[in-house]
């Protein structure tokens, strides 16, 4: 009886899985915990001046309106989500108001109130942006997400991580840019990028029993970002590595990438 | 013939008189209209003391994030069913458009030919352990409203997602797409209860030849926006 039984299933300790769910226990008490304390923040207070404001049971364009506010009465604004704004009408009820409407109220006051809406200024201005990218890295699939941070409308530095998954190899890379924008302004903006970072890469275990490897990368490249709508735009972008390695020649990679990204 | 005059007459007098009326302000005939009363000294055309309004924006609580954890079950391809968890992170950029990234885990059992083949181990316990990231876009394709009763109205969207990421098992980490679909019930305006089903589509050369793994999850979240 020495020997087990080979069909069964040898029972491996979890010490990630109870981690993970500890680790989600916090984050949910948390919130739950977090969420009313929100809520009770004080309301802003805005008065109707259109002819009236329409109250919808949800935040989509498609949600019914169920209250009516006349001109001149007040709503408290609670809170904000993408364009609408959940309010409360001194009767009680509360609904969402879309951003149209709330830009035509006024401050107990009487001045206007702006909530503005991202536009193509934005696209401009904005300091900080985020994106994920996709696309050919020598070969191989890469995966990219960066955060983007204006130093001026010309000039922003990006810090990058990608994840790179080949055939033959998977690696990591991380790196930071600095991106130069001629045309800010432009609907289609071309830009020009030079960065530095570290690649690490580890060779397929069913291909070839290989070393991880860590090496610097040095780049430069261009691209465009191109404004679709609201707070989003696409970006596409060419980048030339070369890979400092410890042998005695330096590889080049050939990146190409696009992806989808937004500024706040 | 004098009454047709008399008629003639009041209606020229009529007209003019009318016309009058609605030109004496136009050509400065008729009585001035009094001054509105004012309290400023004469020759004082604008008060500089008046405050310069500001246009405000205010300061609201916005709540685009979405942030919670999910539990199921996920099938992997030729490794069995087992559960599987995760937390998952939503930015809404619009009332249709959210980017998503979540991290999950699940467990692989044995594959047939490990059953059958008696003592054969194509991997080892710990690359059965299967980790996944995904970053993706989802769109509310369809926002709607359900009734509970007569008194009670919730929020929902049936969303669909897409994305891109990562999955480490069976030794390696392996390019995966995933797809799927979702339906979110919103609780309150701040807190939603999630069902979703999602296929995570990786290359897998285990089993001989290079084949596309499908792999099934079906699971039960909670979120909070934030």
């Amino acid at each position: 009886m020495s020997e087990p039984s080979i069909t069964t299933i040898p029972s491996t300790p979890r010490p990630t899985s109870s981690a993970w769910l500890a680790c989600l226990a916090i984050v949910v008490s948390l919130l739950i915990l977090a969420a009313p304390a929100l809520a009770e923040d004080e309301y802003r207070s805005v008065t109707v001046a259109d002819p009236y404001l329409e109250m919808r049971t949800g935040p989509g364009g498609g949600y019914p309106i169920f209250n009516v506010v006349d001109r001149g009465e007040s709503v408290d604004v609670i809170k904000q989500r993408t364009d609408w704004y959940l309010v409360r009408a001194d009767n009680g009820k509360e609904g969402w108001v879309d951003r149209a409407q709330m830009q035509l109220t006024l401050q107990p006051d009487g001045t206007p109130v702006s909530f503005k809406e991202a536009g193509i200024e934005d696209f401009t201005n904005a300091k900080w942006e985020t994106g994920l990218l996709a696309g050919d890295f020598g070969g191989a699939n890469i995966v990219s997400l960066y955060g983007s941070y204006s130093l001026n409308p010309n000039v922003s530095v990006e810090l990058w991580g990608s994840q790179i998954l080949g055939n033959f190899s998977n690696g990591w890379m991380g790196s930071v840019n600095v991106v130069h924008e001629a045309f800010p302004d432009w609907r289609v903006s071309p830009f020009f990028t030079l960065g530095a970072g570290f690649i690490h890469t580890s060779p397929k275990t069913t291909i070839i029993q290989g070393e991880d490897r860590t090496d610097q990368v040095g780049h430069v490249g261009g691209g465009f970002r191109v404004y679709a709508t609201r707070r989003f735009l696409l970006r596409a972008e060419y980048k030339s590595y070369v890979v400092f390695t410890s042998r005695d020649e330096n590889e080049e990679v050939e990146e190409w990438k696009v992806g989808f990204a937004f500024f706040f | 013939m004098e009454s047709r005059f008399r008629v003639l007459f009041l209606i020229v007098a009529a007209v003019s008189l009318s016309g009058c009326a609605a030109t004496k302000n136009l050509f400065g005939f008729g009585p001035e209209e009094a001054p509105p009363p004012s309290a400023e000294p004469p020759g004082q055309v604008v008060d500089p003391e008046v405050a310069r309004r500001e246009i405000k924006e205010p300061a609201i609580d916005r709540e685009d994030f979405e942030i919670g954890g999910y539990v199921g079950i996920m099938s992997i391809e030729d490794f069995g069913s087992d559960v599987s968890y995760g937390l998952r992170i939503a930015y809404h950029i619009t009332e249709g458009f959210f980017v998503e990234a979540t991290v999950g885990q699940s467990e692989g059992g044995l594959t047939s030919f490990e059953v059958l083949s008696g003592g054969a181990r194509l991997i080892t316990d710990d690359e059965r352990t299967l980790t996944y990231y995904n970053l993706n876009v989802g769109y509310n394709i369809l926002p709607g409203e359900v009734f509970m009763g007569e008194g009670r109205a919730y929020n929902t969207n049936l969303y669909l997602i897409a994305g891109l990421g990562s999955t480490t098992f069976a030794g390696d980490d392996r390019f995966t797409v995933n797809v799927g679909a979702g339906y979110r019930f919103l609780l309150t305006d701040s807190v939603a209860l999630h069902i979703d089903f999602r296929d995570h589509l990786f290359d897998i050369d285990l089993l001989g030849e290079e084949k596309t793994a499908h792999n099934l999850e079906g699971h039960l979240g909670f979120t909070v926006f934030f």
